[in-house]
């Protein structure tokens, strides 16, 4: 018999993510999966799951959910006040629920996106090689009220293991995003650069899993259009009017603008977890060969 | 196939964009399709996918394998080598389009400003022969090259908030078709049937860059009739073999 969760509230943005899409971008598919892929696996590594299996992205305000069957979950990335059966219960703390339990959220304290793994993952429907919800490639884009979403069966008495992870602030509170030179960096000048390097970014209200805008007006350059090519995420395009735009997971695969920055996968991550009006600086590093960092992370 | 100066550059720490010069002509898009054949078959162990545009290669790799440097050193050699007998199998893909005027919006408009019939505005996008350059914007949409010149007009400064699934569009010297419902600023010409994007097929797209595709004028009636088909599984796609 199937185990189910039902979705009694939805929250502003929910959706079921993994780790992403890979090789259909030569077919115009984005990579999608988790905005930040740090908290979401995070939540994988803590139930003992497998890291790409699918958890619930929860965007700055959470969802009621009824559990109709037993599991094991945990809720990383934005604290936004979690609770069972209206008791709060801890970040990055396993708990288990049993039948007709209630899983809700309140007030957000940190960040922007919560992730719900539980144990096994969730089992809705793989397209593409991927559970990552996107618009004309899984039948919904979005969780929705009323949806049942299917769990896989979990056997109660597992042990819990206490767990003794601390998540660093700066993962919530990064004032410094680390990017690379895009490809059409060398067209600004430098007066480009040192604004670039400087001054204080602003995150505007044009802000979600395609990419986020910045609020700061930029000095035009020369040259505003490039023959459309490849985007990813974390590429940051300046259009003709002056505005920085950083593509985010579900990102289209090319794009027309020049591409004068590049985020880090660690500062997308970071990115993820700021909203509107939250302010950070860019940190130029020199080398690409980044091998093997985001598991070091895991480490420290 | 060593006639570009090619440039690399990085795209992040998991890619290596490889830059032809700044141009949209058949002759870049061939040099790329045998060089994205070459690195599959001398790079696939640690290239993860490589995605063509029109004047661009990104070659995606496996950073637990192998780094940016020692990709870049691959890829030239790969480029400078002797070029082996290439079987290429390209199709020509003939895509129905309805021209009626129920679908084609902006028919009126350049008709106007160009000052061709619009039955001219017809003949000469549905008589050119199309090179796909690549997919990309959303799932399925094909970048077409060989837009006559008397059809190039400017993509709209307010772009539509809604363009539906299988529009055909233009934009600059660029042709298209919508795979699904979306904003954009192209301009309409008409409508195709048949579907470009399916996630449940693999793979999910019948056309890859270095294909051709030829629209043919269908009418409202034969619309109908093809996208019954289409919704119930029965279409099945006319293509040729060119190359």
């Amino acid at each position: 018999m199937d185990n189910n969760i039902l979705i009694l509230s939805e929250g502003i943005h929910t959706s079921i993510q993994d780790l992403g899409r890979k090789g259909y971008r030569s077919y115009g598919v984005p990579i999608a999966g988790a905005m930040d892929k740090y908290s979401a696996i995070l939540a994988n590594k803590l139930l003992n799951n497998d890291e790409k299996l699918p958890v619930m992205e929860i965007t700055l305000t959470g969802p009621k959910i009824l559990f109709e069957d037993s599991t094991l979950l945990v809720i990383t990335g934005a604290d936004m006040s979690p609770k069972i059966n209206d008791e709060p219960i801890k970040m990055n703390v396993l708990y288990e629920v049993k039948t007709s339990d209630v899983l809700s959220f309140g007030k957000l304290i940190s960040g922007t996106r919560s992730y719900l793994g539980v144990k096994g993952g969730f089992l809705t429907e793989k397209k593409l090689n991927s559970y990552s919800f996107y618009e004309g490639i899984t039948s919904q884009s979005k969780v929705v009220k009323g949806d049942r979403l299917r769990i896989e069966n979990y056997e109660a008495g597992l042990e819990l293991h206490s767990s003794k992870i601390k998540v660093k602030s700066s993962h919530f509170q990064a004032k410094k995003l680390e990017v690379t030179k895009g490809p059409e960096y060398n067209r600004l000048t430098k007066k480009h650069r040192e604004y670039l390097f400087s001054k204080q970014f602003k995150i505007g209200g044009l802000n979600d899993r395609m990419g986020y805008q910045l609020k700061n007006k930029f000095p035009p350059i020369k040259d505003q259009e490039i023959i459309t090519s490849t985007t990813i995420p974390g590429t940051i395009q300046l259009t003709p009017s002056g505005k920085l735009i950083i593509m985010m997971r579900d990102c289209p695969t090319t794009g027309g603008y020049p591409r004068i920055l590049q985020l880090t996968d660690i500062a997308i991550n970071q990115l993820a977890q700021k909203k509107e009006n939250d302010m950070f600086k860019f940190d130029l590093e020199s080398s690409f060969d980044f091998l093997g960092r985001l598991v070091n992370r895991f480490k420290d | 196939m060593n006639k570009y100066k090619l440039k690399y550059k990085p795209l992040g720490s998991i890619a290596v964009l490889v830059e032809w010069p700044k141009s949209i002509e058949p002759d870049i898009l061939k040099n790329i399709s045998i060089f994205r054949y070459k690195i599959e078959l001398d790079m696939g162990e640690y290239v993860l996918e490589n995605v063509p545009a029109y004047n661009s290669l990104t070659v995606f790799f496996d950073t637990t394998k192998t780094k940016y440097s020692s990709v870049v050193t691959d890829l030239k050699e790969i480029y400078e080598s002797k070029d082996q007998k290439l079987i290429t199998a390209n199709k020509i893909w003939k895509i129905p389009v309805c021209y009626d005027e129920k679908f084609g919006l902006d028919l009126n408009l350049i008709s106007k400003e160009k000052k061709l019939t619009k039955d001219k505005i017809i003949a000469l996008h549905s008589e050119a022969l199309y090179d796909v350059y690549f997919i990309g914007f959303l799932p399925g949409f094909l970048y077409l090259g060989g837009l006559p010149q008397k059809l190039e007009f400017p993509r709209k400064k307010r772009p539509r908030l809604k363009i539906n699934e299988g529009d055909v569009a233009i934009a600059g010297s660029q042709a298209g078709v919508y795979p699904r419902s979306s904003p954009g600023g192209w301009n309409i010409l008409g409508n195709s049937p048949i579907r470009f994007f399916d996630p449940d097929n693999f793979p999910p797209c019948f056309a890859v860059a270095g294909d051709k595709v030829k629209f043919i004028p269908i009418d409202l009636k034969t619309h109908a009739k093809i996208k019954k088909e289409v919704d119930s599984g029965k279409y099945s796609l006319d293509s040729e073999i060119h190359g």
